[in-house]
């Protein structure tokens, strides 16, 4: 039996990094992208932390689509909320008792900005890390077997619940109830599927930690994992970079030794 | 030897008890089929059995389980996981969800134990091969057919090594030919000495793999016997259990004076 069992290697460069180097990029354009704001350091911080990642793992398209798409509920929302009610000098036009003035097209605009950065970080590490990899590398690096379960068990709630919920489906479909056509349908048929998808999963977590149980889960002590994700020297010198970098930038602008961006 | 000395058990918050004066003896080797209506306490007694109740789901135990002797009482579940290997009857909800391939899923048990990388891969090595898995080592976990999947449900408690194995309906989610395929894997454990204990509704599975069986109706054990007396007995039927096919084929036939042909039936 070969040792080439263990660990799956990535499909990319990218995608083969160390998780914690991932976690480390995603977190500085995250935090940078909010905590400095304007519109220029969050483009340049995709630029140079989501940009190069995307393009080596060829997911740029599906970043960009996918990002959109999470961030657009709320983007919309900020947006009528900034532009119709937010205070300024400038009117670009009335609705109603609403002005839509220039400042709250700026101030919605470097929200927005900051929020699809945000979202193409976390989108880019969510499609680039396998949850087992980085679960792995964080018990590899001390940290408690009930806290790696719990990302485990989060990051893969939501695609076994989908699972269960096709499975439900297809169930009820066949006992007459009407998950297509109109809206309201759909709506309507919503309602029959999450009892028992919300049950079955609730029942599947107390099985599966019995079982887990039954394996010494709650052992305390060190573990030895047959196959941990392989980091570098290099790669750590960059997460440190990356975190020293973000704080240098943010105690300088404390301080005011760094200059607000546009 | 595997014992349960005069064992009662409540379930946290329930006004009655799920298991009553259960006296079962489970030695080193022995293959023993436990079989009962829904809601008999099977998987109860499946529960008991492995140290999991109360230790990790609460309630109340009278009485005593014993591993060699030696009450187990206080022992922490990571300890009897060890010695008491419990497989439950959904596949899916076995897997950790932690693991990329079939080997570190394996291989989790014997981690968690904290034992060498060497030890590890060594007892994950005869795990999967115990269970005809070797060639699947590299496959998602999750890109399993059921047989498969129950079959590295298996494989993860043996890398544990434990004596005693207890198996909860291991045939209740699978297809005739994977709980066959589940069926000669316990088959050949128990000749290598793995003592079984094995909760089924589908008595032919344990027909002709066990040695004993013990039949439990409203928590308490009716029936105590050599398999094939107990899998025979008329009183099987009136608690709602069906013989296994081919006794119902030998007595159907019996009833018209005929007799089944030796090797006629698997």
């Amino acid at each position: 039996m070969a040792l080439d069992a263990i660990g799956r290697p990535g499909p990319s460069l990218y995608h083969r990094l160390n998780p914690l180097t991932k976690v480390a990029s995603a977190a500085v354009a995250t935090l940078g992208a909010f905590l400095i704001g304007g519109y220029v350091a969050p483009a340049l911080l995709f630029a140079g932390l989501v940009l190069p990642g995307a393009l080596v793992a060829r997911l740029l398209r599906r970043v960009v689509r996918l990002s959109l798409l999470v961030s657009l509920l709320i983007s919309v929302s900020v947006a009528l909320v900034s532009v119709l009610t937010r205070a300024g000098a400038t009117t670009l036009f009335t609705i109603g008792p609403f002005d839509a003035t220039l400042e709250g097209v700026d101030f919605a605009g470097r929200v927005i900005v900051r929020l699809v950065v945000a979202a193409a970080a976390l989108t880019l590490f969510g499609l680039t890390t396998e949850p087992r990899a980085l679960v792995a590398d964080l018990e590899r690096r001390g940290a408690s077997p009930r806290l790696t379960f719990a990302l485990a068990a989060t990051l893969d709630a939501i695609p076994r619940m989908i699972e269960r919920a096709v499975v439900v489906a297809a169930a009820q479909r066949a006992r007459g109830l009407d998950t297509e056509g109109r809206l309201l349908a759909r709506l309507r048929g919503l309602v029959p599927l999450v009892g028992p998808v919300l049950l079955s999963s609730l029942a599947e977590v107390e099985q599966r930690s019995l079982a887990l149980d039954a394996r010494a889960f709650g052992r305390r002590g060190p573990r030895h994992p047959v196959w941990s994700p392989p980091d570098s020297d290099r790669q750590r010198a960059v997460r440190w970079l990356l975190v020293l970098g973000l704080t240098a930038i943010l105690a300088g602008r404390a301080v005011g030794a760094v200059p607000e961006l546009p | 030897m595997l014992e349960l000395e005069a064992v009662a058990y409540r379930y946290p918050g329930s006004a009655r008890d799920a298991l009553r004066g259960i006296d079962l003896r489970l030695k080193d080797g022995e293959v023993v089929g436990l079989v009962g209506p829904s809601e008999a306490g099977k998987s109860t007694l499946c529960l008991v059995a492995s140290g999991l109740a109360p230790a990790s789901i609460g309630g109340t135990l009278r009485g005593r389980l014993l591993i060699d002797g030696a009450p187990t009482t206080g022992h922490p579940s990571h300890v009897l996981g060890g010695r008491i290997g419990i497989v439950f009857a959904d596949p899916a909800s076995q897997r950790s969800g932690m693991t990329g391939t079939v080997l570190e899923e394996v291989a989790l048990g014997p981690v968690n134990l904290g034992l060498s990388v060497e030890e590890t891969l060594r007892r994950t090595r005869r795990a999967l091969e115990r269970t005809g898995l070797e060639a699947l080592a590299g496959r998602d976990p999750g890109h399993l057919s059921g047989g498969e999947a129950q079959l590295l449900a298996i494989s993860a408690v043996l890398a544990m090594e434990p004596r005693h194995l207890i198996l909860d309906e291991p045939t209740s989610h699978l297809d005739a030919a994977a709980a066959r395929r589940v069926g000669d894997v316990l088959r050949a454990l128990a000749t290598e000495g793995t003592s079984l204990l094995i909760a089924e509704c589908r008595t032919d599975v344990l027909d002709g793999l066990c040695n004993r069986v013990v039949a439990l109706d409203a928590g308490r054990m009716v029936l105590d016997g050599a398999a094939r007396a107990v899998l025979a007995d008329s009183s099987l039927l009136a608690i709602g259990v069906e013989p296994p096919a081919r006794l119902r084929l030998e007595a159907a036939l019996a009833e018209r004076g005929l007799a089944l042909p030796d090797g006629l039936v698997a």
